[in-house]
Parts: structure tokens; C-alpha cells; sequence
């Protein structure tokens, strides 16, 4: 033995040596590891956080999010990975040599103790006066971890100003503890860059563009990053004292429109597994809390897809019989107010290719002010409109200025399935045990298509089944009519339907082979758009885009957490549900036929629905100045 | 900021572009020649920057906020950084500090009237040894007394 080895080397200045791969050879191979005394088996590159959930050994986690990117900056699921002079993050760490990793050291404990310690003394405000008190990451750590005290200080005044801007999210910076999970949403999940990371060290915020109010920079109020925040910095604009307010005024006529998603997502905020539809229950609910009736989104859904569908039929018409080249195509669907937002300031040059039909919720609030009212005999200045949305860029959309075709607001309030969770909850009510209600006449019976609106693909699907019945005098040739290349969760989905056996009406389609696009989130927007402009799309006929991941069952309204797995589930409970009603496409609906012989008697796309039912939009770009 | 001046940023930025790639790695050179020569980058020239590049205008403020060289806001032309960490500190920077406030009638983080010179304090500079010591611009001046820190004030332009 040299003298040399028998000094005593510092661990930090040891010479660090890399440890082969076990098996060079081939890329994909597996490592073997041992994690807490447990030998296991890994595939090369997994990392240390994905093997150790895989073999039950919870590691905290506060920046990570599935549906996002690695960022490995909050170091809360620090590790001790032998041979390493430092903690290593798991979530963060590819294991590619066979490593031992220990995952609850003291020294471990002390540095996530710590780290908790360390958020929680800039983290401004307290939990029992917080929204998401309950459902906050950093409080669940917090209690994991038995933070007793704040060991290093907590900040008494708040370090920025509460953003109200925005008719959808509101910004709560001093709550913020910099995970830059919204960040990583807005700028990849969604692809709309609206929040970075501004300023460097202690002065770091997360913030917009020159630090605007978000109602000044280019956000589309799709709430994503409501979704994934997890703490209350971020939050939606929430109307339910307004709500209160109008339920207890005896003079108002409070009337409630819930969506397809919010039914199939409530029961999540009372503690029931995803995958459950909660229709009737919340019915029931909406009635003891007070709202005057209850109707289904879905019944001017329907309404949708007769206007939609008669716009499509009619562009059609006038590009292969006129040979009009005014008329666009492919015709994009317009249901979705984050994604109407995200057109209008990035690709502002291809509005004409929109539908002008409006989205149910605004259709809904123009109907309520005038058919409805007239035939209940109730003024419309006391009719109060609310949407039960699982969405937050409604709420934007309720308050633009050309949403009055009633000559009133024609919606007055929107709001989210966590808020409406909130209500419910405030009046004392327990969802799960609801006994079942239908929906209110004549706004309750709605068809099976215009419940899937809620999936991405939805829309689509339901248009499909009426145009292609209305052009053939046939259902559409899918088993059960569940048209498959519409549903399940690919980014961008392309297919046809070839019409052929044409009734006469309609034989200039005879032989045309319906070409459809169906995309959601607006990262896959944009790919769509990008085809749009270098021509791919010339062959389409109709394009359906939803602006959150997996259509409006995963939209920014709806409960904390969502991920692909719990979307899923979703949307089997809307495709269940679909499958158990008794009319399943929306020109079957009996109300749709009554209200185009009492109310809109020049039938779809006639003139009173194009000035209660349809809207024009607005070049925003995406300059700021 | 005047249409024919936007046109003008607008072909300069293209031709940087040109220069140093279309792609992110050449954010950082694109800044640097803008700032070098307008002493600011405009919020125009943010967003022109972005949209040559494909990527966020608020990454590229997100980036100018993070270095302290590289500012939106227009300054001085010229731009005067006293060194305030420790041993500078210790050598009498505070001395120094009161001497160039006196003289300019500023105080830090500031501009003068004529738009002459902006004060900033600038974290270490390297010259611990040599302290207390001021960047100018790009130059770096040690040693500094009162009296020197003010004569070197007098002669920039």
C-alpha cells in the first residue's frame, strides 16, 4: 500500500469515477439497481423517480407533472445515489449504470424538510383563507414532511399584486413557489408563451411579456395552467357570490346550463374516482341550491350541429356547384372560446375558414333571452344566465362585446366544475348521495351527440352522424354509431367518410369522400395550421379543434389533478353515457325539430339564426405594444 | 417609435439574423448586437427577435430580465457600474458611492437629465484586490478615490 492512499481524501474531492452500463451493446437494454436494499431491474435511461413509483417507494414530487416536461427544479424528491457527493433529484436522473440509491436518509429527510422550510418562507398567505386549501400540493408536503414552524421566516406582506386582468384567470404571484409548471405548459404543452420565468435569483416571478396584465398579452384563457399550478397562484375568476346574489334575489330567474364534461368530472371534487357520470345527481343539487330551472348545454349542441352542419353543407355546395372561391374550406369548428382566442392572435388571416355558428353556451344564452323568455313570459333584464363549463376561456367568451344578440348579455356568468363543486359544497350538499332529477323542459331532452361534445373528436362525431344522414337518407357506417377514428387521444387524427347513394337534394356530393381533421390542445393546432398554410389541407372538407389536451373533459374548469389517465376515464363515462340514451343524433331531437317550426322557422343558417346564432370575430394578432 | 424607425430595426435584426442563425443558440449574439448598439432593446425589437427566431416574445424578455447587461428600458449612454460587493465595500466604496452621487446629483439606478450616464451597482468584478472598483461601459477602473471617480465621470462624453 502507497503512503499515498492512506491520506485521507475529502468525499468532495475524490475522484469521480462513471460506472459502465452493464450492457453497452444494445440501446433499450436493462440495468439492475438496487433502491432501499431492493434489487431491481430497470430499462436503461428510466428515471430514478419512474423506477421507484414503479416498485411502491413514494418520492415526493412538487414540479414534476406528468403531462409536462423534466424540469428538476423544485428538489423535493431528492435521493441518495451512492458514489455521488451530492443529493441527486430522482425525477430528473436517468439511471443508465447500476447504481444503490437510498431514499430515506436522514440526511434525505433533513434536505426535503428543509426544502419545504425554504418555499414555504416566500410562500405569502395562509391556508385556511385559501381557495385550494384541501388540494394544495405544497400543504399535503408540508403535512407529509410535519413542518411544525416556519424554521426559516414566512414572509407578512405580499411580494406582488393579485392580477384580476383577466375575465378568466387570476394571477396570485406572492403564492407562487416557482415549480415553472405553468410555464411548461404554456410554452410546450399549449404552445401559446404567455408565461415565462422573469428576473433572476430572490427577484424571480413568473410573468407575462414586459410584465403586462394577462388581459393585455396574448393568454387564450384556456386555464391550463390552473390545472397544473400547484398551489393557488393561479385560479380562476370565480362568480359564485355574484350567483349567490342572483339565486337570492326573489326577482331574478336564475337559469343554470350544464355541459356534457362537468358531470362526468363533479364527483372527482367530492372524493369519487374519475370515471363517473354524475347527471341526475347534479341536477337534483342545482335545484335545492336554487337555481329556477335546469337545462342541457347539450340540447344547443344539437343546435350546433344543425347550424355547423348546414354551414358545411352549404360551403360545399357553393365550392363544388359555384365554384365560388370566396368560400373557404376546410370549415374549422368554432365550440371551443380557447381556441377562437388562439386563432384570432396567431393565425388572424384565416378566420373566413372558421364556423360562424357560436359555441352552445353563448347559443344557449341568446335562446334563454329570447325564445324562452317570451314563452314563459318573463322579462328578459331578470332572467339571469349561468353555464356550468369545465372551462375557463368561457368565461372570457360569455363577456365579449359581441355576445348580445339578445340584447342583453346573453350569458351572465360562467362557471367552472370546481367552482360549481364549491357551491355545492357551501349549501350543505353531499353530490354522491343526490337521488336523480331530469333536466327541465323544454331545454332538457338533448341526443347522444350533443353529449360527446365533451371528448375531443366530439364534435366531429356528431356532425358526422347528422350530415352524413341528411345527404344519404342513411346512418353512418360505424357499428353502434360510435365513429372510431373520432374518439381515443392521438394529437392529430385524420379520416374520411366516402358519400355515396346520395338523396337528391344532395347528389353534386355524390362520390365526394368527406375528408376530416380532428386535433386538440393548441400545440396541435398550431401543426394543423402550419398544414393549412403550406396547402395540406386542400382535400379536407372539416376540421374539429378543441384547445385543452383531450378535448373540454380535460379543459382548464375542470378538477385538480388531471391527467391522461384520469381524461381517459372521462371519456369513457361520456361515451357510456352516449351509448345508454335513447336518441343519439341531434336532428333527431324532438326539441330541435319544434324549435325550427315555432322559433327559427327558416331552418338552419335561416335569418334569425344568423343574428342569434351565429357571431364574426376579431384580428387580434400578436403584436403587444 | 416612428414607422420608418420599426422598418429600419426590422431589416437590422433580419440581417442579424442572417449573420448569427435563425436558431435559439444565436439569441444571445442577436441581443448582445442590439443592445451594443441601441443601449436598450426595444420592446419592437423583442418581438421582431421572436418572430424571426420562431419562438415566445416573452422568452426573450424572460432572457433579458435574467442578464444584467442586456436592458428593455432605455438608459443613459453611458453606463457607470460601482463594484458593491464586500472588499470593495471595505475599501471604501461608500466613499466613492457619495462622491459620484454628489457630483451627477443622481442617485443609483438612475439616469441623468441629459441622458450622459446611468449609475448601477454591479455585483464582484474580479477586482477585490484592486478595489474599490467602476466599470464604465466597458472599461474597468480600480483604485478609485473620490477624487478619481469623479475626474474619470467628467471625461465621458
Amino acid at each position: 500500500m502507497s503512503k499515498r492512499e492512506n491520506i485521507r481524501i475529502p468525499v468532495s474531492q475524490q475522484p469521480f469515477t462513471v460506472i459502465q452500463p452493464e450492457d453497452t451493446t444494445t440501446i433499450g437494454g436493462t440495468v439492475s439497481v438496487q433502491i432501499n436494499e431492493k434489487k431491481i431491474s430497470v430499462p436503461l435511461g428510466m428515471t430514478i423517480l419512474e423506477a421507484c413509483r414503479q416498485n411502491q417507494i413514494h418520492i415526493p414530487t412538487l414540479c414534476h407533472h406528468p403531462d409536462l416536461c423534466i424540469a428538476g427544479v423544485c428538489r423535493i424528491c431528492v435521493v441518495d445515489v451512492e458514489g455521488m457527493r451530492t443529493l441527486q433529484t430522482a425525477c430528473s436522473f436517468p439511471i443508465t449504470t447500476p447504481i444503490k440509491i437510498h431514499t430515506s436518509t436522514p440526511m434525505v429527510r433533513k434536505a426535503r424538510r428543509h426544502i419545504i422550510d425554504l418555499l414555504l418562507s416566500e410562500h405569502y398567505g395562509e391556508c385556511y383563507s385559501c381557495f385550494r386549501n384541501g388540494n394544495c400540493e405544497l400543504q399535503s408536503l408540508a403535512k407529509e414532511y410535519g413542518v411544525d414552524g416556519y424554521t426559516f421566516g414566512h414572509i407578512d406582506k405580499p411580494r406582488y399584486k393579485v392580477d384580476h386582468s383577466s375575465a378568466a384567470v387570476v394571477r396570485d404571484m406572492s403564492k407562487c413557489i416557482l415549480c415553472k409548471r405553468c410555464v411548461r405548459t404554456c410554452i410546450d404543452l399549449q404552445e401559446v408563451g404567455v408565461l415565462e420565468a422573469i428576473n433572476r435569483g430572490h427577484d424571480t416571478h413568473i410573468g407575462t411579456f414586459l410584465d403586462k396584465p394577462l388581459a393585455d398579452v396574448i393568454c387564450i384563457n384556456c386555464g391550463q395552467c390552473i390545472n397544473r399550478c400547484p398551489t393557488a397562484a393561479l385560479r380562476a375568476n370565480d362568480p359564485s357570490d355574484e350567483i349567490w346574489e342572483a339565486i337570492d334575489n326573489p326577482k331574478k330567474h336564475v337559469i343554470i346550463q350544464t355541459a356534457p364534461s362537468p358531470r362526468a368530472a363533479i364527483g372527482e371534487e367530492f372524493g369519487i374516482e374519475a370515471g363517473h357520470s354524475f347527471t341526475g345527481e347534479l341536477n337534483t343539487a342545482l335545484r335545492r341550491i336554487g337555481f329556477d330551472k335546469v337545462f342541457d348545454t347539450n340540447f344547443t349542441a344539437d343546435l350546433t350541429i344543425m347550424e355547423e352542419g348546414t354551414e358545411l353543407l352549404n360551403r360545399l355546395r357553393k365550392v363544388i356547384i359555384d365554384n365560388d372561391s370566396s368560400v373557404k374550406l376546410p370549415q374549422f369548428t368554432s365550440c371551443s372560446p380557447g381556441w377562437i382566442k388562439f386563432i384570432e392572435h396567431f393565425y388572424p388571416e384565416y378566420l373566413d375558414y372558421l364556423s360562424t355558428a357560436k359555441s352552445p353556451q353563448q347559443m344557449f344564452g341568446a335562446l334563454m333571452k329570447t325564445f324562452y323568455a317570451k314563452q314563459a313570459g318573463i322579462d328578459p333584464a331578470d332572467i339571469v344566465t349561468v353555464a356550468l363549463m369545465p372551462c375557463s376561456a368561457k368565461k372570457f367568451e360569455c363577456n365579449r362585446p359581441e355576445m348580445k344578440a339578445s340584447g342583453f348579455k346573453d350569458i351572465d356568468y360562467g362557471l367552472t366544475t370546481r367552482e360549481m363543486a364549491k357551491m355545492i359544497r357551501e349549501a350543505g350538499i353531499y353530490l354522491p348521495e343526490m337521488p336523480k332529477s331530469n333536466f327541465d323542459e323544454p331545454f332538457g331532452d338533448a341526443s347522444g351527440a350533443g353529449l360527446i361534445f365533451g371528448a375531443t373528436g366530439g364534435v366531429m362525431e356528431a356532425a358526422l352522424r347528422t350530415v352524413y344522414e341528411i345527404v344519404t337518407g342513411r346512418e353512418v357506417p360505424f357499428k353502434n354509431l360510435a365513429i372510431e377514428p373520432c374518439r381515443g387521444f392521438a394529437g392529430v387524427k385524420q379520416a374520411s367518410v366516402k358519400l355515396d347513394g346520395c338523396v337528391e337534394q344532395y347528389n353534386f356530393l355524390e362520390g365526394v369522400e368527406l375528408k376530416f381533421v380532428v386535433a386538440h390542445g393548441t400545440a396541435n393546432a398550431k401543426k394543423v395550421m402550419e398544414m393549412l398554410r403550406k396547402g395540406e389541407l386542400s382535400d379536407v372538407h372539416f376540421v374539429e379543434i378543441m384547445a385543452c389536451p383531450g378535448g373540454c373533459l380535460g379543459g382548464g374548469g375542470q378538477p385538480i389533478p388531471t391527467n391522461a389517465e384520469i381524461r381517459r376515464k372521462r371519456a369513457q363515462a361520456i361515451y357510456a353515457e352516449d351509448e345508454s340514451l335513447p336518441v343519439r343524433k341531434s336532428h333527431e331531437n324532438p326539441h330541435i325539430k319544434y324549435i325550427y317550426e315555432n322559433f327559427l322557422t327558416e331552418g338552419p343558417c335561416g335569418k334569425l339564426s344568423h343574428k342569434l346564432l351565429h357571431t364574426h370575430y376579431t384580428k387580434r394578432g400578436k403584436f403587444i405594444s | 417609435m416612428f414607422e420608418y424607425e420599426k422598418n429600419s430595426l426590422t431589416e437590422e435584426i433580419e440581417n442579424l439574423v442572417k449573420h448569427y442563425g435563425s436558431d435559439r443558440p444565436a439569441l444571445l449574439q442577436i441581443l448582445q448586437a442590439v443592445q451594443r448598439k441601441h443601449k436598450y432593446i426595444s420592446d419592437f425589437a423583442q418581438q421582431e427577435i421572436a418572430r424571426l427566431l420562431n419562438i415566445h416574445p416573452v422568452e426573450v424578455y424572460s432572457i433579458i430580465s435574467f442578464y444584467s447587461f442586456l436592458c428593455s428600458e432605455p438608459k443613459g449612454r453611458n453606463i457607470v457600474r460601482l463594484c458593491r460587493t464586500i472588499s470593495c465595500d471595505m475599501a471604501g466604496k461608500d466613499k466613492v458611492e457619495s462622491a459620484v452621487k454628489r457630483e451627477l446629483g443622481i442617485t443609483f439606478g438612475e439616469t441623468t437629465n441629459d441622458g450622459r450616464i446611468t449609475l448601477e451597482f454591479t455585483n464582484c468584478l474580479g477586482m477585490c484586490d484592486q478595489g474599490p472598483a467602476m466599470l464604465v461601459n466597458d472599461k474597468v477602473y480600480t483604485h478609485l478615490n473620490p477624487e478619481t471617480a469623479v475626474n474619470i465621470l467628467n471625461e465621458v462624453k
